[in-house]
């Protein structure tokens, strides 16, 4: 091999940046979050139920909202039957955010934690109103 | 003849988007396209067919010109521009407006007559005219701009990429775009006063918007916020219901649209 | 191939530092757009394209223009553009990817630009162009590379490229055509509704194209050992003469319709840009400048003493250029806008950060044709030693 010098110190380098996140990292995992749910809307729910089973929810909520979205907006429909059969106005807004109020707790907890950062509050309110 | 003309379209539709396949096959294909289609080019030939094989619903917007001043106006501005959270930026190169008055000239250009001034001076209302055959819906790339079955032209905010293709193609500047961020505005608007309507969303910056019609609103059932606002100078109705009351004021009273010439075929019409 | 360009002079490395840095201050003010927005531009409700896309659109025209290289060498086995056709294959290579990073930097949201793949929409031209433009580019890295590593290798061209060779041809013509359509189909825009507007992109695009081609390879002949030699460049300098006379009468051509006709609308963008309309007139001497430089590009080109001059061939090539470049990549959009739809005028100044961003893409531009020119000489230099 040519130049295996340089080859293995360029090797050597390369992967010392690139192992550096997970090294400096080591041992400091977040632990899993455990979102709250508790708000005055929810605690009086007689039946604490979202519009599908929690684990739905919890596994399914980003197509599902993509979903409710495109039905609004696109196809004109503005109400959803869930698997009970019962009908749900299709809202973001005025819907969901309506019981979950607690965008800190509910939605940013496991956003961070997940690293993901959806844009829906560049359009829509942030229940609390504390940012535009 | 009509039999004929119906399959043509439907076997010409289905040759052209063998190739493309994906979601555009699904999307162009949709029950109704096909006999929507059919009725554009029926139009002004065979009267009957078009009630037959068009849509059950075309909303429209008639605008008494006469009964308009510069209170009303205020309020319908107001109005509307409170209902959608569109910020007032005060200067022409960032602003955003869905609904705004402009003067004869401004608004039928080609129409001037030298020797008649009657209508010169009259405030007019613009706002987008949720063209029948939009030119803005032809050239989005996205779809993010979209012919609804009640035709409606509808804005997606979520899929727009901002290429502003539609604003080169709508005759009419009905449409504005989030040069910067509105809610920067919104809240500067706020500090002096301003309310927001937090049943509504704002949008973000770098996205296209416009006269929404207030889907919205006709969603839940009621009327425009703009026809609220003014029911004796605003009227919304179903323009493909022969007997609808904007079809009877049609019938009744003189009506301008902007740039038939184009053949984009506007919905909202201006009585004088 | 691609180490030869990493040995060089330091004249070499000068410029390519020059570009780098131009690019760099280019990024920083698209990240301060990306930032704030559009907004930081010049461009506003009325006049919603500006820099950006003027100059997507005149190299859209630069890229189309190599296949005035690749026409006589692979359909009339010209030979003596047997040694330069790589080098019109790598301007189109350079001058798309300045156009779709002119799209890039133009569109609102830019996170979302894969929509247009996952919401594919055959009724929208941009779609097409999307299209057309990163096939083009596909197309001419396949035939430049291939081409150019069959002539290091001294072996001819493998036989599975020349079916490429011959796509690209049409394809060439494809993508100018779909970016005028882009502008020719709007109704209430009379200035582009025009059904001469493609024709007119491309005679354009003939000229300034080979007419960039010509000087680069003039710069080229002053400084290293390649010779692209002299009849090559005469006759690319003939085509850059045809399409700029052909250019030039199809201007013509508009101003007959609008002014014989005399129907307003069709009158005031041509009144706006070349005399002033109400009392505005920004580009007016731009675009009569524009006028008068192509005129005289064209004359110098017609006189055979001057064509044949280096220096006169050099000026030729510089004035075309230039002239369709003030028509194309400034009048030619900014002027659809005005007047707007409701007959009133605003006028468009770029601002710093906008011209930044375009410079610093000029900039890529610039560092993509410096780097494969260089592999292309490199290669053309050993062969002449051999």
């Amino acid at each position: 091999m040519y130049d295996s010098g340089k080859v293995i110190i360029g090797l050597a380098v390369f992967a010392c940046i690139f192992l550096f996140p997970f090294l400096y990292n080591r041992g400091t995992a977040a632990p899993q979050p455990k979102p709250s749910l508790d708000t005055p809307a929810i605690k009086a729910l007689s039946e604490k139920k979202c519009v599908e089973n929690t684990r739905f929810m919890i596994t399914t909520h980003m197509q599902f909202l993509n979903d409710w979205r495109d039905q609004a907006l696109r196809e004109g429909n503005r109400w959803y039957v869930n698997s009970e059969g019962k009908k749900v106005w299709i809202s973001l807004q005025n819907t969901c955010i309506k019981c979950h109020s607690n965008k800190k707790e509910f939605c940013d907890k496991c956003h961070n934690y997940a690293g993901v950062e959806p844009y829906c509050w560049d359009c829509h309110y942030d229940p609390n109103g504390s940012k535009l | 003849m009509s039999m004929d003309r119906r399959k043509f379209l439907k076997a010409a539709g289905l040759t052209t988007l063998v190739g493309l396949g994906g979601k555009g096959v699904f999307e162009l294909l949709r029950p109704g396209a096909v006999e929507a289609e059919m009725a554009h080019e029926s139009h002004g030939h065979d009267k009957h067919h078009e009630q037959e094989a068009g849509p059950k619903v075309r909303w429209a917007m008639l605008i008494d010109v006469m009964a308009l001043n510069k209170e009303k106006i205020e309020k319908i501005v107001h109005t509307c521009h409170y209902l959608h959270n569109v910020p007032n930026w005060g200067d022409p190169k960032n602003e955003i407006k869905w609904i705004w008055e402009d003067e004869y000239e401004h608004v039928f250009p080609d129409s001037y007559n030298e020797y008649n001034h009657i209508l010169e001076g009259l405030p007019f209302l613009l706002l987008c005219n949720h063209c029948d055959n939009p030119p803005c819906v032809r050239v989005c790339p996205v779809q993010a701009t979209f012919k609804r079955p009640d035709g409606l032209v509808a804005q997606d905010y979520h899929r727009c990429i901002g290429c502003r293709f539609c604003m080169a193609a709508c005759p009419y500047g009905s449409r504005s775009f989030n040069w910067l961020d509105p809610r920067v505005q919104l809240k500067k608007e706020m500090a002096h006063g301003r309310k927001l309507n937090k049943q509504f969303p704002t949008r973000m910056r770098g996205v296209v918007e416009k006269c929404n019609f207030c889907v919205e609103r006709l969603a839940e059932g009621k009327q425009p916020g703009c026809v609220e606002a003014v029911p004796d100078v605003m009227f919304f109705g179903n323009l493909a219901d022969p007997n609808s009351n904007v079809r009877k004021i049609l019938k009744e009273r003189i009506s301008l649209r902007r740039k038939l010439e184009l053949g984009t075929k506007p919905s909202v019409f201006y009585l004088i | 191939m691609i180490e030869k360009a990493l040995k060089g002079s330091s004249v070499y490395w000068g410029w390519i530092i020059f570009l780098l840095c131009l690019i760099g201050a280019g990024m920083m003010a698209y990240l301060y757009q990306l930032k704030v927005g559009l907004g930081i531009t010049g461009m506003s409700r009325d006049i919603s394209w500006g820099v950006y896309i003027a100059q997507f659109t005149y190299f859209v025209g630069v890229a189309a223009g190599g296949v005035m290289v690749v026409i006589p060498k692979y359909l009339h086995h010209y030979t003596k553009y047997g040694k330069i056709v790589v080098f019109g294959e790598f301007l189109a290579i350079a001058a798309v990817v300045m156009c779709l990073l002119f799209i890039v930097v133009d569109i609102g949201q830019p996170m979302r630009m894969l929509n247009v793949v996952l919401h594919p929409t055959p009724h929208s031209m941009l779609f097409y162009d999307m299209i057309v433009l990163n096939g083009y580019l596909l197309l001419n890295i396949i035939c430049g590379y291939n081409t150019l590593l069959a002539d290091k290798k001294g072996v001819p061209c493998p036989g599975w490229v020349k079916p490429f060779i011959y796509i690209s041809i049409p394809w060439a013509i494809s993508i100018h055509t779909v970016t005028a359509f882009l502008y020719a189909g709007l109704p209430g825009r009379h200035f582009w509704l025009t059904a001469i507007m493609a024709p007119r992109f491309l005679a354009s695009a003939f000229a300034a194209g080979p007419a960039l081609l010509i000087m680069i390879l003039l710069f080229v002949r002053k400084v290293t050992k390649f010779d692209p030699g002299d009849e090559a460049l005469q006759t690319i300098a003939k085509t850059v003469c045809y399409a700029m006379i052909a250019n030039l009468f199809f201007m013509g051509c508009e101003f007959f319709t609008a002014f014989y006709s005399q129907i307003p609308g069709h009158m005031h963008t041509l009144e706006y840009l070349f005399a002033g309309l109400d009392g505005y007139g920004n580009l007016v001497p731009f675009m009569r400048a524009a006028i008068v430089i192509g005129l005289f590009g064209v004359f110098l080109l017609l006189v055979p003493r001057i064509r044949r001059n280096p220096k006169g061939l050099a000026l030729a090539c510089a004035s075309v250029f230039l002239a369709t470049w003030i028509d194309k990549g400034v009048g030619l959009v900014i002027g659809g806008f005005i007047p707007n739809p409701f007959e009133t005028i605003t006028e468009y100044h770029p601002t710093l950060p906008e011209i930044t961003i375009a410079a610093a893409i000029w900039g890529v531009g610039g560092l993509i044709v410096t780097i494969l020119y260089k592999v292309a000489i490199s290669v053309r230099e050993e062969q002449a030693r051999v």
